[in-house]
């Protein structure tokens, strides 16, 4: 166990220098002066340029940019706007919101799709299952800013149920884009759930449970979920990570104020710097929750630890 | 090739337990053909493959389906018009004909989807093949670099290369979502290509004394194909949907490009007095990502011996 997780967290460390090696290589090493690529159509001021120039160490040699940028992101330093407001103002004010919104997603996800995935499994080919079948398939193919304009257009405009956006409304108001957020990984959890379940209720050791006698009810929830919700859990685990870059297009299309709205501002208002900076911390988000469900795998299944 | 056939050549290869995987070795023919027919009875595949054929008309000779209609041709004072029988799709903001621009609108996203595609499979092939055929350091090596790649998702990474892309046209797009979509291909090939280097068909060709290149190429990677083929399939559908969502967020194609993810976005301001706007290019969109999906699904099931 101890060895396995040793060896995953050593496998961590080169994708953290690799993937911050890569954005700062994108941004920063690519032909052209990055600070006119971060500015977009932006006039600057020839002092404005001079201070950014200092500021990302543009003058020194490549290799001693990136370990001062590496040593920035350590100490929290994301960069800053163009106003010079440091990116991790914004970071610390928004990602409150994108933590709620990624909350409710979860708990959609995990509850619609388990519950679906398990029904469908139980009754392969019955009605139930097929819809489930068609449903998911449909989800996957419709884009999510699409699912989340139509859900606005009906539920928020024409029925009136949930607000069209922002989120005056408390936790209510999370649950339109909650769900939005959700579909997609719904879709995935649900297919999961039903073809695991399903090979489970197809094992050998059900079917010695039933030759002994064991109710219905205990064979599903004490026998078979049990075995097959490990992938599931593990799927909702790492999705975590996903969510978050999928927050921009939720949170753009309701306009809910966490950090995937910041990109899409900071899209609109051209400002590089910033994108840079919050889609570096939302990979380490990624790369981090990535890390968590594989030593959670390790110990939900032995099979893994002791390979 | 008949089935007998087929029965007799699976026998006729010792040390393979798996009638299946025996049958995959035989020989291309019987895997593709077997395939086919199993494609012709699927209602999804040829539902998919017909939104596929039409789109790429769509996408060749706009002209036939526009109704003689240029995109471009606006009145402005016929902005943002409900869908009536001269517009179908009504007009947009600048007056123009919806309809066609909607039509038109399937060139960018099936040029981005394809390039992409290609760019992926070119890379993941190369790269997996590499990996999976030679194994030891170079593995470790080429697993790792593409870990790293694995640890940002597709759209942040695109996000990051285009937001410091000065000039964002198709190709660049398609690049970026090449950039960061090729490591499934590459895993996919590379897991195939390490099964089928253990075949005694591959020993027999190293034993004869075949280049390492002869082996890779006319040995090896046509059947190490149909996995990473299934994923291509899909993956021009999740590469449309991609560029659509680059678009709306403002990073993908620039006006005046026509692509649905830009009409998305600007139809967007619009959707309480105008939904026209969103929908007809969303459904457009969708409708397409679904026929990639169903195509790709079909040929999976196709190919897997397991279902018969």
């Amino acid at each position: 166990m101890g060895r396995f997780i040793t060896r995953r967290l050593l496998l961590t460390i080169p994708v953290l220098i690799g993937a911050s090696f890569l954005i700062f290589a994108m941004v920063y090493a690519l032909p052209g002066d990055p600070i006119r690529a971060l500015a977009g159509d932006r006039p600057l001021a020839p002092a404005v340029v001079a201070q950014l120039r200092a500021q990302y160490n543009l003058d020194d040699p490549f290799l001693v940019q990136y370990v001062k940028y590496v040593g920035g992101l350590l100490q929290g330093d994301f960069g800053s706007d163009f106003a010079g407001r440091p990116v991790l103002d914004t970071i610390s004010q928004r990602l409150p919101v994108t933590v709620r919104l990624t909350i409710v997603a979860i708990v959609f996800e995990a509850l619609i799709g388990i519950a679906a995935g398990v029904l469908s499994g139980l009754r392969r080919n019955s009605f139930f299952d097929n819809l489930v079948l068609v449903s998911t398939t449909l989800l996957v193919s419709v884009p999510v800013f699409v699912l989340g304009f139509v859900a606005q257009y009906l539920l928020g405009y024409k029925l009136d149920l949930f607000p069209i956006a922002g989120i005056n409304a408390g936790w209510y108001s999370y649950l339109l884009p909650g769900l939005v957020l959700a579909a997609l990984s719904m879709a995935y959890v649900a297919r999961l759930t039903r073809t695991a379940v399903s090979e489970a209720m197809a094992a050998d050791y059900i079917r010695t449970a039933r030759a002994k006698g064991v109710g219905y009810r205990r064979i599903v929830f004490r026998h078979a979920l049990r075995n097959s919700m490990i992938p599931v859990v593990t799927f909702i685990g790492a999705d975590i990570g996903s969510l978050l870059g999928g927050a921009i297009v939720t949170e753009s299309v309701f306009n809910i104020p966490g950090l995937g709205r910041a990109i899409f501002d900071a899209v609109q208002n051209q400002e590089g710097a910033v994108v840079v900076g919050i889609v570096t911390l939302m990979v380490f988000f990624y790369i981090f929750f990535n890390l968590v469900v594989d030593v959670l795998y390790a110990l939900l299944d032995p099979r893994i630890r002791y390979e | 090739m008949t089935s007998d056939a087929q029965h007799a050549a699976a026998e006729g290869e010792p040390g393979n337990v798996v009638t299946g995987e025996a049958q995959d070795l035989v020989g291309q023919a019987s895997l593709w053909g077997n395939a086919w027919k199993k494609l012709r009875r699927s209602a999804f595949f040829w539902f998919g493959a017909v939104i596929t054929l039409v789109l790429v008309l769509m996408a060749v000779v706009p002209q036939l389906f526009a109704r003689g209609i240029d995109p471009r041709d606006c009145t402005l004072t016929n902005t943002r018009l409900k869908p009536s029988a001269e517009h179908w799709f009504g007009t947009d903001l600048q007056g123009c004909d919806y309809y066609a621009n909607v039509i038109y609108g399937a060139r960018i996203s099936l040029t981005i989807g394809l390039l992409a595609v290609i760019g992926v499979l070119v890379v993941g092939v190369l790269i997996g093949a590499l990996a999976g055929y030679f194994g030891g350091f170079l593995d470790s090596l080429l697993a790792r670099f593409t870990d790293i790649f694995f640890g940002i998702p597709l759209l942040l990474g695109a996000l990051v290369l285009l937001t410091v892309t000065s000039e964002r046209t198709v190709v660049t797009v398609a690049l970026a979502l090449v950039a960061f979509g090729w490591m499934t291909a590459m895993r996919l090939v590379r897991s195939s290509v390490i099964t089928i280097k253990q075949s005694e068909y591959v020993q027999a060709a190293q034993a004869l004394g075949a280049s390492t290149y002869r082996i890779l190429v006319r040995h090896i990677l046509p059947n190490a194909l149909a996995p990473v083929l299934v994923y291509a399939t899909i993956a021009v559908g999740t590469f449309i949907a991609a560029e659509a969502t680059l678009s709306y967020l403002g990073i993908g194609l620039q006006l005046p490009a026509i692509s649905w993810g830009l009409q998305i976005n600007l139809g967007q301001n619009y959707i309480s007095t105008s939904p026209h706007l969103v929908l007809f290019p969303a459904g457009f969109l969708s409708v397409t990502v679904l026929a990639f999906i169903l195509m790709g699904d079909a040929l999976r099931d196709a190919l897997d011996p397991k279902r018969s």
